[in-house]
């Protein structure tokens, strides 16, 4: 526990101590209202709901959370930091699930920087503030998922720049799997189950009924299981440089 | 307190490191010896834990590096090669990390940072970012940390390299009066060490160990009484095949 605390405090403090956080923060605070308005019609739709907001936020996290992620590890085994860590008695797990936290952290804030549109909402109108809650939920949720693919694919190169197209990559084939356009074009060619269970696998569908207010334990899992398997990864990667194999 | 026992190491292709074994008890510095490339760094890296070696074991005051290995790493200090930091934090921030990774907090954490700062001798650059030091400024931060938890073994790989003359005898200093207390390794380049502050040394070169004597012991295997003509004597024919081999290989 306290290789877990250690770690989310200095990452925190990496996030702060450069302009990274700061650069991160104001350009979600930026994009995400303004992909709702320009391109959303946020004020046009008539209704007092976020709709547009959350309409365009996979696409705006798929950009940004690997962004946040591409320096988890990448950045460790480019300055050669890994050594210090691998040499410490921090646990790999706490490692990486500290990195994780700060990040995600750093990614709820983002999302917080958007309560001021809800709150305007509120002030126009009566939106449904349950589904309201349960899509800002969904988008948590996502964000993680994409934070911990991001740090997998972090902890694959030493290179931040290669790590961020990777996420980028990732991010979108698990987002685009739930696209009716895909799974339109996947339908005539694959057999009908496996179609199914590719749209089965799609965070964006997993997020789409969660924006709609519908919490089920299945989407839940989804995600928990999304940020496992990134983490997992990540951790395998980076002790699979100790080699040996015993 | 340190025991390596026929460590291997292989990377794809070569042999690092082959059967390499040693002890080095309480009191001793142990000066590592060899050419660029021997196996030094990557068997302080085994001892460390950072690699798991392929064969042989690494014990840290009788915990196995590779299997035991949080046990082994909370009685370790160790100065990676080029002494790696993370730029923004300030030296202070960087052996407060170090220490609240090892479970100190409040007092004890205080007391022992400020300890390691002074030891180092870091000053008023303790509150700069490392990123904005020196070299040996840098270097004394990442010794700073390695030394703070006052763990009862010290792997310092190059601790001096990079350092101006005066910066040197600080470093120096700074571990003659730790090493009664605990079992020390330092890698270097520079022979002139060896006598200043090692009671035992080894050479190393092709991965494999070439000699294990006390400073003196090992001078009288060169050509003048010197360790580095020992070096010489000792390596040469390592370094001499690998330039036949070169050589070879473009003809």
């Amino acid at each position: 526990m306290n290789g877990l605390i250690a770690i989310v405090r200095r990452e925190l403090a990496a996030y702060f101590e450069t302009p990274l956080a700061w650069v991160f923060l104001t350009v979600f605070a930026v994009a995400a209202p303004s992909f709702a308005w320009r391109i959303g019609n946020l004020f046009e739709t008539g209704r007092a709901d976020l709709a547009p907001l959350f309409d365009y936020m996979p696409w705006l996290l798929l950009i940004l959370m690997p962004a946040l992620a591409m320096r988890s590890w990448a950045e460790e085994r480019d300055r050669g930091t890994l050594e210090v860590l691998l040499s410490s008695p921090i646990p790999l797990w706490a490692a990486a699930l500290g990195k994780f936290l700060a990040a995600w952290a750093i990614a709820g804030l983002a999302l917080v920087l958007t309560f001021p549109l809800w709150i305007a909402m509120n002030y126009l109108g009566a939106p449904d503030n349950a589904a309201t809650a349960t899509a800002y939920m969904g988008a948590f949720l996502l964000a993680g998922g994409f934070l911990a693919i991001g740090q997998a694919l972090s902890a694959a190169t030493s290179n931040q720049v290669i790590a961020f197209v990777l996420g980028v990559g990732a991010c979108f084939l698990i987002t685009a799997a739930g696209l009716p356009v895909v799974l339109d074009a996947l339908s005539g060619g694959l057999p009908g189950a496996a179609a199914e269970a590719l749209a089965e696998l799609s965070a964006l569908a997993r997020f789409e009924s969660l924006r709609r207010g519908v919490v089920s334990l299945a989407d839940l899992i989804y995600f928990v299981s999304l940020i496992g398997l990134g983490l997992a990864s990540a951790m395998t990667l980076i002790d699979s440089r100790r080699g040996g194999g015993r | 307190m340190i025991l390596a026992d026929q460590l291997v190491k292989r990377f794809t292709g070569r042999t690092a490191v082959h059967e390499v074994s040693f002890t080095v008890e309480r009191g001793e510095v142990l000066g590592f010896l060899g050419p660029n490339g021997a196996g030094k760094s990557t068997t302080m890296r085994m001892i460390a834990g950072c690699l798991e070696p392929d064969a042989g074991r690494a014990l840290v005051d009788g915990h196995d590096s590779a299997l035991d290995r949080q046990a082994a790493q909370s009685r370790l200090g160790y100065l990676p090669e080029g002494a790696p930091a993370y730029p923004a934090m300030s030296a202070r921030g960087y052996v407060r990390f170090h220490l609240r990774a090892r479970g100190f907090s409040g007092e004890a954490l205080t007391h022992a940072c400020e300890t390691a700062l002074k030891r180092a001798n870091l000053g008023a650059a303790a509150d700069k970012p490392i990123g904005a030091l020196s070299k040996g400024y840098k270097r004394r931060a990442a010794l700073a940390a390695a030394i703070a938890h006052d763990p009862p073994v010290l792997i310092l790989d190059e601790p001096t390299d990079g350092l101006d003359p005066n910066q040197k005898d600080g470093v120096r200093a700074l571990i003659n009066e730790m090493a009664p207390k605990k079992a020390i390794i330092i890698s270097t380049h520079l022979l002139e060490e060896v006598d200043a502050i090692c009671s035992r040394a080894i050479v190393i070169a092709g991965g494999r160990l070439l000699a294990d004597d006390t400073p003196h012991a090992l001078a009288r295997l060169g050509d003048d009484d010197t360790i580095g003509s020992a070096f010489r004597t000792l390596t040469r024919p390592a370094g001499e095949a690998i330039s036949e081999r070169a050589g070879s290989g473009r003809t």
